[in-house]
């Protein structure tokens, strides 16, 4: 049976949106209320999925508290009540939009040991939400 | 392609117990959840059918008959009930959300009579889902054995 364990999380943090690859006009032209030099602040909402045979020991994909510890130490301590831009190494380089929060975070939790992470859903507002599921087979850039 | 869903609630007891395990391991496997008084949730069942839409009706399925069979087959069997004890879908599984979902999949999928059951995502709390797609590849009886050991904690 095909089945995918999905649980959500929150934290908050603010970001910048400012691309280093463009000018001062062209950032604030792209980016628009985004790109204040200040930044500015959400609430997310990570929803993490991951997929695995079901223990029949213990009717579990994976104990909860497993995941709850994972997520909690790769992501929402070192991401909650961040400034994402200067406090999270990846996002020096990157822009932190939601789409790279979204790819950095599946990176971060790629590494789970007891189960398959199969996608990551996070909602920058209650209005926008990004969704990655990796790279798909025999591709190579990450 | 369309995808219908519905979505029902209902509301059950349960509790996590393997008695293979000792009360100390059953304790440290499965924490809150293996209170023997038991708990309960108020769960979402969202339920999606795939198909094309009939060219008489404009309906992929009738609601009315989806939910009837939501009815008949899942409110009827679970709500206001101790899954462990009430429900013999479930005898000898632990009724985690995993195995509720599963159980779920195999009672609606041979009733849909139009239309495929594409998906069965059952909420235990806003915070917790499964969804389940059916049998992978078609082949063996749903679930595999040899997951992981278990450690500590519960949900």
């Amino acid at each position: 049976m095909k089945l995918h364990l999905s649980r959500r999380y929150r934290f908050s943090a603010s970001h910048r949106l400012h691309s280093e690859q463009l000018g001062t006009e062209e950032n604030r032209r792209v980016y628009g209320k985004c790109n204040n030099p200040y930044g500015h602040g959400h609430n997310y909402v990570v929803e993490v999925a991951v997929s695995g045979p079901v223990n029949p020991a213990t009717g579990m994909i994976a104990n909860l508290t497993d995941l709850d510890t994972f997520v909690e130490r790769e992501v929402i301590e070192p991401f909650d009540h961040k400034y994402l831009n200067e406090e999270v190494e990846e996002f020096r380089a990157n822009v932190p939009t939601t789409e790279n929060v979204c790819i950095e975070i599946f990176n971060r939790l790629r590494r789970f040991p007891q189960a398959k992470l199969e996608r990551v859903h996070v909602e920058e507002t209650g209005l926008n939400s990004f969704e990655y599921a990796g790279q798909p087979e025999g591709a190579t850039h990450e | 392609m369309v995808y219908l869903t519905r979505k029902i609630e209902f509301s059950a007891s349960h509790l996590y117990h393997n008695p293979a395990f000792s009360a100390e391991e059953n304790r440290r496997v499965f924490g809150k959840c293996n209170n023997p008084h038991g708990h309960g949730h108020n769960y979402v069942l969202e339920v999606t059918v795939a198909g094309e839409p009939d060219p008489a009706t404009g309906m992929v399925l009738d609601l009315k008959e989806l939910k009837e069979i939501l009815q008949r087959e899942v409110t009827d069997r679970m709500d206001h009930r101790f899954l462990n004890y009430e429900v013999p879908e479930l005898a000898g599984q632990i009724p985690t959300c995993e195995n509720i979902a599963a159980v779920i999949w195999r009672l609606l999928e041979p009733k849909i009579p139009r239309g495929r059951l594409n998906r069965v995502r059952l909420y235990e709390t806003p915070d917790l889902f499964v969804d389940c797609y059916g049998e992978e590849n078609g082949s063996g009886n749903g679930v595999r054995r040899g997951a992981a050991e278990p450690s500590g904690g519960a949900r």
